[in-house]
């Protein structure tokens, strides 16, 4: 793995068909430049028949590319069959796992491993008592603020890790809003959430996109775009930086943050180009500046930034 | 199981407290006046001094005083939560409940002799989680998220070392506790990061003509005509527009119940049933606990639930068992 700024790509967290996963992975691991790839399913336990084989399929691939892959733990373990499948990702084999909630971290204590964004972090104190369990990455609540960021970073225990492309998971929840939405229950979903790939677009009464649902998830509506961050994010420390997988060409998106961290590229020229690739859905990178996580702080620079 | 429910009550306030203290509350819990507790509002809470002066009011009525501290510490400034904890060790409350692990690995170094609970905002919703927290913390019980059924309270309080607490009354988080921001995605301040969901002093009411329009912040969250509910603009209980048809998405206005199902949490072996309401009134808070203490008595007694009086507790708003319930799903 080269050495420097590492790309990471989070799990993919849609619902998508067995056979696109795989060649969204396929081809992520012959053009996209990211050095690390999660795979996982995050959000829900009853998905999990119709897309396991994927994993197994995907990862020579990937790793012949060149890519670490790491296996990613559900975010809401509240089901039996959900406590037995993060058991299951998080005792499968030597290598590394990201933790998504507490019950995997209890599994992976006295191992290196990651924790992953679902896991509230807010501060040294709880970084240092996951550090000194054996996580060596940890992903940050995209809640936090780039002061906190850097506080963190600077801590040395664990390296850091920001989401910086994508949207941005905001709740989970043990009522499906996907079945909810077509009058169906969790139990009686008919996998509903398979029909939206990108997450089901939810506006206000007066038509503002705010939220995207994904199940038990709910998500921001607008993606996560951080370029404008990425020189700060770099020179406090953070190291890795996580690309939410959406249905935009994220080969595309991959190669635009890789030359913004080579410095091939100006983060206004990047947030050119992605407001291309992704067909000028909003932007959001509030969170970072402190204010709401709805804000571009990059289209309205009122707000300030190092 | 012989044992009765420990009814654990909300005081924002002193006049909340004695309110509850008189109604027949086991124990009472409370937050200081600033972010550490999830319950920070203008007006709310005790100082320093309130809160020696109501442990020592609850212990001479023999209450449990129960203290909050379950926001999430900030980067770089732990001194408030650990000046917090300190203080709450010091005036002798009888459990500390801590949400943040960091913090909560802290306090049990600090104060190994202390008892600790896990609050509800530390989303520990299995054996593992709660374990893992057990482990490293010493608390001693765990106030269960609202994500589970009866069924799954069951298994999980028989497979813990910490007794559990549920809540059973008040508000409804739709979402797992601790593991939200859509408040902070609107308003820049949340739950964890600052004990607020949804805050007031971002919150707009216009009306035009019939029709009232309810935002926060930014975000419209509903529009009502004149014979509806208008609610708090809570974000998860808002309106809005999904494949075309506006619809409360996530949940209706409606608050929490479980007070029909008293007797199977008691079988189910939780230790303890919460109130939600810091936020309340002297008066609804003796009404509330008044008849929840009724209720607990009659089944202690093998009577039957006095459900008239429960169902009166609704003021006439929806409710709903929540996650309790499997079909709410």
């Amino acid at each position: 793995m080269a050495a420097g700024p590492r790309l990471v790509l989070a799990p993919v967290l849609y619902h998508w068909p067995a056979g696109r996963l795989r060649d969204f992975y396929f081809r992520i691991a012959d053009e996209a430049p990211v050095d690390i790839v999660h795979l996982g399913e995050i959000v829900c336990a009853k998905r999990l028949p119709r897309i396991a084989q994927v994993w197994d399929e995907v990862t020579p691939r990937l790793e012949a590319a060149g890519k670490a892959v790491v296996r990613s733990t559900l975010a809401l373990a509240s089901e039996p069959r959900d406590l037995e499948l993060v058991r299951a990702v998080a005792t499968a084999g030597e290598g590394i796992v990201e933790a998504n909630d507490l019950s995997a971290l209890s599994l992976l204590a006295g191992r290196p491993h990651v924790v992953g964004p679902y896991v509230n972090v807010y501060n040294e104190m709880t970084l240092a008592a996951l550090a000194e369990d054996g996580a060596v990455r940890v992903c940050l609540p995209v809640e936090l603020p780039l002061s906190a960021v850097r506080t963190l970073a600077a801590c040395g225990s664990a390296a850091i890790e920001v989401q910086i492309f994508g949207r941005m998971p905001l709740a989970l929840s043990a009522r499906c809003y996907h079945a909810r939405s077509r009058g169906r229950s969790r139990d009686s979903c008919h996998y509903a959430c398979g029909e939206d790939a990108d997450g089901m677009a939810v506006a206000t009464l007066d038509g503002q996109p705010f939220l995207a649902v994904n199940g038990l998830q709910t998500l921001s509506f607008a993606y996560l775009e951080a370029s404008h961050h990425l020189a700060t994010l770099s020179e406090a420390g953070v190291s890795f930086f996580r690309l939410q997988p959406q249905t935009v060409d994220m080969v595309a998106v991959a190669r635009v943050y890789r030359q913004l961290l080579d410095h091939a590229l100006e983060p206004g020229a990047a947030r050119a180009r992605l407001a291309q690739i992704c067909h000028g859905i909003a932007f959001a990178d509030g969170y970072l500046d402190g204010g709401p996580g709805m804000m571009d702080g990059s289209r309205n620079p009122r707000t300030g930034r190092g | 199981m012989s044992t009765r429910l420990e009814i654990v009550c909300p005081a924002g306030t002193p006049a909340a407290l004695e309110a509850a203290v008189a109604a027949g509350a086991d124990a009472v819990y409370f937050g200081f006046r600033d972010e550490t507790n999830a319950r920070n509002f203008p007006g709310l809470n005790f100082s320093p001094e309130e809160a020696g002066d109501a442990v020592r009011r609850c212990h001479d009525a023999g209450v449990k005083a129960l203290i909050a501290v379950n926001t999430y510490v900030r980067a770089g400034n732990p001194e408030p939560w650990q000046r917090a904890v300190a203080r709450a060790v010091e005036i002798g409350a009888d459990a500390v409940i801590l949400a943040d692990l960091g913090l909560a690995i802290w306090a049990h170094r600090q104060f190994p002799q202390q008892r600790l609970h896990l609050s509800v905002q530390a989303s520990a919703a299995n054996p593992l989680a709660i374990e893992y927290f057990a482990a490293r913390t010493g608390v001693r019980r765990v106030v269960l998220p609202r994500v589970l059924t009866i069924e799954r309270i069951r298994e999980l309080t028989a497979a813990v070392t910490v007794e559990t607490e549920v809540f059973v009354f008040g508000g409804l988080c739709v979402m797992a506790e601790g593991r939200c921001i859509l408040s902070s995605y609107v308003t820049g301040r949340s739950p964890n990061m600052n004990g607020v969901c949804s805050p007031a002093e971002q919150v707009r009411y216009e009306r035009d003509g019939e029709v009232l329009t309810t935002r926060l912040a930014t975000i419209t969250v509903n529009r009502v005509s004149r014979d509806e509910p208008a609610g708090y603009p809570t974000l998860c209980k808002g309106r809005y527009v999904a494949c075309g048809r506006p619809s409360y998405l996530f949940e209706e206005p409606a608050s929490l119940s479980a007070l029909t199902m008293l007797r199977e949490l008691r079988q189910a072996g939780v230790t303890a049933i919460k109130i939600e309401g810091r936020q309340r009134g002297r008066a609804y808070v003796a009404r509330v606990v008044g008849a929840i203490r009724r209720a607990v008595d009659a089944l202690a007694r093998g009577e039957e639930l006095p459900e008239e009086e429960l169902a009166a507790l609704m003021e006439g708003g929806r409710s709903t068992a929540g996650a309790y319930d499997r079909r709410w799903r």
